[in-house]
């Protein structure tokens, strides 16, 4: 993390004005406990090889889900939810305990 | 209602028109081609809007007029219409400008131009709809600039010159005037040619547009400290947002004086910081705010008359206080004293304007005692002996040094 | 036309990874698929709630629409302040989007809302209901139900919450609709509906809380879910003053049976310490609004 130290003269706003980018917030999945795996041969995304169902997508807080065949997760910003585990018609994703430091 | 008569400009074809200081505001306003109005109705402001409605119903005036529930939402829309990009007008006073005080932060912070005409009134409670300055007064504090007027051809400049000011200094004006006896008052005004005024005053642009296009998030949480954007350039902080208004409001002294020459080349009538009346020689100088000022010209004439040196100064922009400025306009005088009228108190103190030249006559080393008068809350009538009795209080100390000059304020004509 | 899945849904993301909001958070369900049926050509206005910090802190922003934030009692005003300087300005085709808690829409932006619904203001007004001022840390607000622990009713709410819906159908505006994250598709139906009509369009989105009503983060979509299933809260749509039901919501108007409400009631920790009797008290809120659905003749179909 850079040092956010001296002068602020290279912001040219007078008012308080935002510009968009990912990670506002930081790598928020470094808040997750748990994280999710998508299982290969559960998906069926991943089992036909079509792009079908992806309630993991829709469902998915974040959006860190793609709606790709198969199905990825971003777990640099995948905050650890399990909605996508919870709401998985086949029952193909589970949460699993991040190692410790 | 408005008669026109012949006009008589000396400088230009101008129409004379006889009208309120009400309905001076509102011409003003379609002068400025202002597009979206929002305003409450309160009295006595309320003939402003009504005015412009009407100019925006005939077709008169282009512009959108939103007839909001409430002064909060008055001032909200302004200043979201502007965000947009759009000039904006709103009038209210008294309660309806403290209710819009939290917004008047906003509009500030936001660095929002908009234009806000004031014609003052008296604060409830209890309930008072005649003429004094608690309420703009209340909202020094703002990050508002403040400009008194003194008569209804005042108004009109004003308004006119404030979004040239606002849009410069990228800080929003109010316009005050005394309540009934301007905003009531018919007089003769001067009405600038419209192709003159667009000369004057160029269109507005935004410093930061709200836009599909560039999808910024405007106002958000900002941080005490400076943080480091997407691209790695380090932003401000809350408090170096604050700054840089504050450093605006300072140095916008300058552009108020430019704004009010720049008038007088254009249209004949030149505005300054500050008004005087036969201030050279003075030995006491009344300072006000406001048409108390014009009205005491009468007062000092018959006070010069008997033999007292006495000269009156209006300061017709109160924020930013304009402390060089003025300190120096009083040394110049080389008056011994300064009373100080005004239609408002700092409630545990004293008069607000007195408190803030006392403060500028100190830092700028002007030795001259200043006294604080409280007259006309409320709308009690200020009589030419009410002004007398204090300018004749104060002139009564010129003689006197060091702590023995000192008198607390003073309320007068006041019967507890 | 193709009928909307998952699969159809568009695929651009206009909210952005890696945002502020909390776990499992039902806003952000909602946010996104808002945003994605409302599209290129809008103009969103915020006061103080969680979607400020869902939206980030200066000089970063999380979502690729532009907003302005605004006083907490000010959504709406804001709103029309900003119609009004697009018309100005001649450009009509932007959408206004005024996106609010209930605490900034029920209480304290009640004034501004019911103006500007008034005055048929030309925007869109989304009330983010998640019962509670739970940005702030969970107090009590209009719109938290009956029975409910927040940090200012610590025994549980002794009133019943504000029906804002129907309170907005009273001003006789073009569109009323009450939306479910835990139904996307129709969250987004209801968005693009309201997107293409005029005038003053109010949206009630029943948002389940994991912090603020007490369950693990996983089961948002599920508490979700058992709101509209045991008739807490239902799905419909109001256009021109006509009621219609949607999805479960018609299921039990046409005559299926509710689920209880005490499935839904044991399942939230902030229902932790209720009796028996306040579990009956909400059956008997649920079943008195549902027979005064039927009163009113909501439940018939065409």
């Amino acid at each position: 993390m850079k040092e956010d130290k001296g002068p602020t003269s290279g912001c040219d706003h007078i008012t308080a004005s935002s510009t968009p980018a990912t990670g506002e917030g930081g790598r928020t999945g470094d808040w997750r406990v748990l994280y999710p795996v998508i299982s290969r041969d559960g998906c069926v995304v991943a089992k036909t090889g079509k792009p079908m169902c992806y309630m993991c997508w829709m469902f998915c807080p974040e959006g860190v889900i793609s709606k790709t065949v198969p199905p990825e997760i971003n777990l640099e910003y995948c905050k650890g939810c399990g909605i996508c585990a919870e709401e998985c018609p086949s029952k193909a994703i589970t949460m699993v305990q991040e190692s410790g430091e | 209602m408005s008669i026109e008569k012949k006009g008589d400009c000396m400088t230009c074809a101008e129409k004379v028109l006889i009208m309120t200081g009400n309905h001076a505001a509102a011409y003003a306003v379609k002068l400025c081609d202002v597009q979206v109005i929002s305003a409450y109705p309160i009295t006595p402001q309320s003939p402003v809007v009504e005015k412009l409605m009407e100019f925006v119903e005939s077709g008169e005036m282009k512009a959108e007029y939103v007839a909001v529930e409430s002064e909060h939402s008055a001032i909200t829309v302004c200043i979201s219409a502007s965000v947009v990009g759009a000039r904006v007008f709103t009038a209210s006073c008294a309660n309806g400008l403290a209710l819009m005080h939290e917004m008047l932060h906003w509009a500030a912070g936001t660095r929002l131009p908009i234009v806000m005409a004031i014609p003052n009134r008296a604060v409830a409670a209890p309930w008072n709809i005649l003429n004094d300055q608690q309420d703009s007064i209340s909202q020094r504090d703002t990050g508002w600039m403040q400009i008194y007027c003194r008569n209804n051809q005042e108004i009109l400049d004003t308004v006119i010159q404030a979004y040239r000011i606002a849009e410069t200094v990228m800080a929003p004006v109010m316009v005050c005037y005394d309540g009934y006896v301007l905003s009531h008052t018919l007089m003769p005004v001067n009405m600038p040619d419209e192709k003159l005024v667009r000369e004057y005053l160029p269109p507005y642009r935004p410093h930061t547009v709200l836009d599909p296009k560039s999808p910024r998030n405007i106002n958000p949480v900002t941080l005490a400290d400076p943080r480091m954007n997407a691209e790695g350039v380090l932003c401000h902080g809350y408090m170096e947002l604050r700054s840089l208004l504050q450093k605006s409001l300072l140095g916008s002294v300058s552009v108020v004086a430019e704004a009010g020459r720049e008038f007088g080349r254009i249209f004949g009538r030149e505005y300054g910081i500050y008004d005087s009346y036969r201030t050279e020689d003075a030995d006491l100088l009344m300072v006000s705010i406001g048409s108390l000022a014009s009205e005491a010209m009468d007062t000092v004439d018959n006070m010069r008359a008997a033999g007292m040196k006495i000269g009156v100064m209006h300061l017709r922009l109160y924020r930013p206080f304009p402390a060089e400025v003025i300190a120096k306009a009083v040394r110049e005088t080389g008056c011994r004293g300064v009373a100080v009228l005004e239609k408002n108190v700092s409630y545990g103190y004293e008069g607000a304007v007195c408190s803030d030249l006392k403060a500028a006559l100190f830092d700028h080393g002007v030795d001259v005692f200043a006294h604080s008068y409280i007259l006309g809350l409320g709308g009690r009538n200020v009589s030419v002996s009410d002004i007398e009795e204090a300018l004749n209080r104060s002139y009564g100390y010129l003689e006197k040094k060091g702590p023995d000059r000192i008198k607390g304020q003073e309320w007068i004509n006041c019967r507890v | 036309m193709k009928k909307l899945t998952a699969v159809t849904m568009p695929d651009k993301e206009y909210m952005l990874p890696g945002n502020r909001s909390c776990v499992g958070c039902g806003l952000s369900i909602a946010y996104r698929h808002g945003l994605k049926a409302l599209g290129d050509s809008v103009i969103l206005t915020v006061p103080a709630s969680c979607l400020t910090v869902l939206q980030g802190m200066y000089p970063v922003s999380s979502m690729l629409v532009p907003c302005l934030n605004t006083a907490f009692e000010t959504t709406a005003a804001s709103a029309a302040g900003i119609r009004a300087g697009l018309d100005a300005l001649g450009k009509r085709d932007v959408t206004v989007v005024g996106w609010a808690g209930d605490g900034g829409t029920s209480d304290i932006g009640i004034q501004a809302l019911s103006g500007a619904a008034e005055r048929n203001t030309d925007f869109i007004y989304i009330c983010y209901d998640n019962e509670g001022y739970m940005n702030t840390g969970t107090q009590r607000s209009g719109s938290t139900p009956y029975g409910a622990v927040t940090s200012t009713c610590p025994s549980g709410k002794l009133e019943h919450k504000k029906d804002m819906p129907m309170i907005m159908a009273a001003h006789n505006i073009p569109y009323v609709a009450t939306v479910s994250p835990s139904y996307p598709i129709d969250l987004y139906e209801k968005f693009t509906t309201a997107k293409h009509m005029k005038g003053t369009r109010y949206l009630h989105l029943l948002i389940p809380c994991p912090p603020g009503w007490g369950y693990d983060p996983r089961y948002t979509v599920k508490i979700g879910r058992m709101a509209v299933l045991c008739g807490m809260f239902d799905l419909y749509e109001i256009i021109n003053g006509k009621l219609s039901f949607y999805g479960p919501s018609l299921r039990i108007a046409t005559g299926e049976p509710r689920e209880p409400v005490e499935a839904y009631i044991r399942a939230q920790n902030r229902y932790r310490d209720v009796s028996m009797e306040v579990v009956e008290m909400l059956q008997e809120w649920v079943d008195k609004k549902w027979e005064s659905y039927k009163k009113m003749g909501y439940c018939e179909t065409d």
